[in-house]
């Protein structure tokens, strides 16, 4: 498919730009001014809706199909969110607007502050975090904060993570100028604890851990862990990456961490958007309130609310304004259409991942037979010792029977991972389908393993060259003529996979 | 275990009867008996004290009660400015940024699936890279804040050893307190430039500059002020420090590009290029820079290569800078982006075209140039810094405290502007106005006459 830049044609405009006649000239100093045009497309309107049209066609998302990519909690997105963000008092609202003309919108944060105290057990919020990963930068910088006040920060450089952990929790660690103490998984999917007892001491500042784990299992130990964090003087920082497993039915407060965010565009149903917006609000216990950033979201006593600057222990503000407003928005609705219902959400999660788990773990391999929580990890290690079958290949092969892949080679601690999360989405049938297509592809690694060395077959593009791409990078539009764009391309084939 | 209720909620579709079966096929009796791991002590024992449920059509009363007790920029004839901006957003960015197929997706970590995302973004890199002059674009940070925050960390691996960041004092007080916040995590100190007469001095810039990692400035700056940029970028070279250009991307019709005067980097908040204000987000951050800084980049960066069969398609690449494969060595821990709204950007920038973007620029320009000479000879109002060019914004004194001034303008339906005394001592009573597109000149000299009336 051609580029936008290759359907340009100069002197084509979709855009009509008021004008007006008998005005002031404006003075741009001649040095400043910009000699060449930047090269943006040149295309009437119609062919601009057209073009993202055909683009969009070549995507995949929940409102086309399961997506059971493991860790990133792809759940339906009910579409009365978007026409509420859309709202003129929502939409249009200027982020420095005087007080008395953001009432509405902090009632809203104060209100989603609230819920999500609630939720996670703890008892202050800041929602300004643009995404987990910024959250969980946030937090590291209250807990530096927080040990800087005590006079220890000199001495506690280390933050201790699970091997499991996402790869964001060491960058983190690093941008927050700690280091990095990893510790092992035991046998049965939990943090080894006598590794984690030679690790923890004077030096340790935090653990940061994803209860369920990125193995969707929950640390059995969680009670002794936090014995030996607190016992140290450490703080305990909570991953709320699979919070989606356990609303309602266990709070990270109440397993003694300290500070936790919330991924909106997970658990609370932002649409992740492609890759984006997401929101990552933190949660934390009163000892470390004075240290969240600015301004705080306040109700005050005549229950007016206000943006409170005036907080002298703050680390200060870790983005503009208060946040990404209309993810709040979204996940606000979100929660108010379940209510303490959202144990029901999470239940269902947990029934249906363990469902599709119970179907399938006799083809693939189980690395932890366990029960498992909204998700878990299954092992294509035995298609590749007898068949030479990867994972890689195994999600391929599932994209010609119409679904998106699972997350694959995460965690770390599995060879060959295949980690699925269906959530709490889905009908049975559903669920039943993706697991008779998982049983067939298991079966073709046997029978034809062509079949899936060479899928996906009716996708848009075959499987793509992911070493010449990074080895040759080319990451802009060379404005050359491109042969192969001219090549017209064959429509879509939807059809039935091949060997089904 | 609660009662379930009676009713199906309608997010979720299993019914009894699947329950049953699904439990016996994991070979549990209960959906309590899945929670087993979970040690009693840690369990909830009650039911989360949220309010109940509502369905759609009060949840839109509740939310709709709510956006009302806002008041908007529609509601108000208004000239708020200050880094997020009331430019017109097109029908068509709203319904692409709508579809489904982008909307519903995730990062496009599978691409065969995700083709139409990948080429997209691909399309956004070529638009930053067009209009900053830069050789790389991300696909896009957090907001106009935090990729200044992620300047500083390219700048302190760039230029090891070195540790202070100068930030010029007409740069936002959004972004310099978001790079403040950062700094002590990355080792680095933040070095403030003052400004004089609405503009920084490369002289004092260059001698400021000496042993920092980069140098941050605006254009055209808080004040609306047009900085001598291609001067501020020579003073940080010359100190050998990276120069970092915070840039208004709807400027860049007719300003000149970063990447033209020896910017290292460009950098910038997105929202005016097709986001709504939105009380202040999601809206994407934008992040260029030259070729040589391509591998320290932080988050996603889409390249082009060829499937199986020699047809052209996008990837992810270099993603050995990213955390999820290099962990704590990584070049940032961005993962989830701004996609969604950059998306938007690339709908809006090819809206605009080259023509469309230069007519807004001059559009704007002139505007506010009627605003300004309005504001003087109607309103009888001073300019703070009558000898500098300015873009869409500029300073005028009201002769009171300004934010007494706008809740009085307000009270008669016009929003007048920012009162820059809410971060800048001695500015008490300075009012920031800003002219979009939007703004007609009836509308401006609408502004004049409120002003003439509160003002002074």
């Amino acid at each position: 498919m051609k580029l936008i830049y290759e359907k340009s044609q100069a002197g084509r405009r979709a855009s009509a730009i008021p004008r007006y006649e008998g005005l002031p000239a404006a003075e741009v100093p001649a040095d400043l001014r910009r000699a060449e045009p930047p090269r943006l497309p040149e295309v009437p309107e119609f062919e601009l809706v057209r073009h993202f049209t055909e683009l969009s066609t070549r995507n995949f998302g929940i409102d086309n199909g399961f997506y059971p990519l493991g860790s990133c909690t792809m759940k339906y997105n009910p579409r009365v969110n978007e026409r509420l963000v859309g709202l003129p008092g929502f939409a249009s609202l200027h982020p420095l607007q005087d007080e008395d003309g953001i009432q509405g919108a902090l009632d809203l944060e104060w209100r989603l502050q609230e819920i999500l105290a609630e939720v996670t057990g703890l008892d202050a919020v800041s929602l300004q975090p643009a995404a987990g990963s910024q959250g969980e930068l946030t937090g590291l910088m209250l807990v530096r904060a927080y040990f800087e006040e005590r006079g220890e920060s000199a001495e506690r450089r280390k933050v201790v993570i699970p091997d499991t952990a996402h790869g964001t929790n060491p960058a983190s660690v690093t941008m927050a100028g700690y280091e990095v103490t990893p510790v092992k998984t035991d046998p049965r999917g939990n943090i080894d604890i006598d590794d984690l007892r030679t690790k923890v001491d004077e030096h340790t500042a935090a653990l940061m851990l994803t209860n369920p784990s990125t193995l969707g299992l929950f640390d059995e130990n969680i009670e002794e862990i936090e014995k030996i964090f607190h016992g140290a003087g450490a703080l305990m920082y909570y991953d709320g990456a699979n919070l989606n497993a356990v609303c309602g039915i266990s709070r990270p407060g109440d397993m003694g961490f300290d500070i936790v965010h919330i991924n909106l565009h997970k658990t609370f149903s932002q649409p992740h958007g492609g890759g984006g917006p997401g929101g990552g609000p933190i949660a934390v216990r009163d000892i470390l309130e004075p240290y969240l950033p600015v301004p705080a979201v306040v109700r005050k006593d005549d229950g007016t609310f206000g943006l409170d600057f005036d907080r002298p222990k703050s680390i200060g503000k870790v983005r503009a304004f208060t946040g990404p407003f209309g993810v709040f928005v979204r996940s606000y609705a979100y929660i108010r259409a379940y209510g303490p219902r959202l144990r029901e959400m999470s239940e269902t999660a947990v029934l249906n991942a363990n469902y599709v788990l119970a179907r399938l773990k006799d083809a693939y391999e189980l690395p932890y037979d366990r029960l498992c929580m909204h998700e878990f990890v299954l092992s294509a290690r035995n298609l590749k010792r007898d068949y030479g079958v990867t994972a890689l290949d195994v999600a391929k092969r599932l994209m010609d029977y119409g679904y998106h892949p699972p997350t694959i080679y995460f965690p770390l601690v599995v060879s060959e991972a295949l980690m699925i999360e269906p959530t709490e989405t889905e009908t049975k049938e559903t669920l039943d389908a993706f697991c008779d297509a998982m049983l067939a592809i298991a079966k073709e690694a046997a029978e034809h393993p062509e079949l899936l060395k060479e899928a996906p077959h009716n996708r848009p593009v075959r499987r793509l060259d992911e070493v010449r791409a990074a080895k040759h990078p080319v990451v802009k539009y060379g404005f050359e003529h491109h042969p192969e764009a001219d090549v017209i391309t064959a429509p879509i084939a939807v059809e039935a996979p091949k060997g089904v | 275990m609660t009662q379930r209720p009676v009713t199906q909620h309608p997010f979720l579709a299993l019914t009894d009867d699947d329950r049953e079966e699904m439990l016996r096929t994991i070979g549990v009796s209960s959906i309590d008996e899945l929670f087993r791991d979970i040690p009693s002590g840690v369990r909830l024992d009650h039911e989360l004290q949220l309010e109940r449920p509502l369905s759609e059509s009060e949840l839109s009363a509740h939310l709709g009660e709510l956006a009302a007790r806002n008041t908007d920029m529609v509601q108000e004839l208004s000239f708020l400015g200050a880094g997020i901006y009331d430019h017109y957003v097109p029908a068509v960015v709203d319904m692409l940024m709508q579809r489904g197929e982008f909307l519903t997706a995730y990062t496009p970590y599978q691409p065969e699936m995700s083709q139409g995302v990948l080429q997209a973004i691909f399309e956004y890199q070529t638009a930053i890279c067009e209009l900053t002059g830069m050789d790389v674009s991300n696909a896009s940070g957090y907001d106009g804040a935090t990729v200044a925050a992620d300047a500083c960390f390219i700048a302190k691996h760039a230029r090891a050893g070195r540790t202070a960041i100068v930030v010029t004092e007409a740069t936002s007080p959004q972004v310099r307190q978001v790079v403040k916040t950062y700094a002590p995590g990355f080792g680095l100190e933040i070095v403030e430039v003052p400004h004089h007469n609405g503009t920084t001095d490369p002289d004092e810039l260059r001698r400021a500059a000496e042993g920092a990692a980069a140098v941050i400035f605006q254009q055209p700056n808080v004040f609306g002020c047009l900085e001598p940029a291609p001067e501020l970028a020579a003073a940080a070279n010359d100190a050998g420090a990276l120069a970092v250009a915070h840039v208004d991307p709807l400027s860049l019709g007719v300003l000149e590009a970063p990447g033209n005067y020896g910017c290292a980097l460009a950098i910038g908040e997105g929202q005016s290029a097709g986001n709504f204000p939105a009380y202040g987000g999601p809206h994407y951050g934008f992040l260029a820079s030259q070729l040589e800084f391509i591998r320290r980049m932080p988050g996603r960066i889409v390249g082009e290569t060829v499937d199986i069969t020699g047809q052209r398609g996008y990837v992810l690449t270099l993603q050995t800078r990213e955390q999820h494969i290099r962990r704590e060595k990584a070049t940032s821990n961005i993962t989830t982006n701004q996609t969604l709204l950059a998306l938007g950007g690339l709908v809006y920038l090819t809206w605009l075209g080259p023509q469309g973007l230069r007519e807004l620029g001059e559009t704007c320009l002139s505007l506010a140039a009627y605003a300004k000479q309005q504001l003087q000879e109607r309103a009888g109002l001073e300019l703070v810094f009558p000898e500098q060019a300015t873009f869409k914004e500029f300073a005028v004194r009201v002769g009171r405290n300004a934010r007494d001034v706008i809740r009085d303008a307000r009270a008669q339906g016009v929003h007048p502007g920012y009162a820059l005394g809410r971060d800048y001592e001695g500015l008490d009573d300075v009012l920031l106005v800003a002219v979009t597109e939007k703004r007609t000149p009836a509308e401006i000299d609408r502004l004049a006459d409120v002003l003439a009336e509160v003002a002074r």
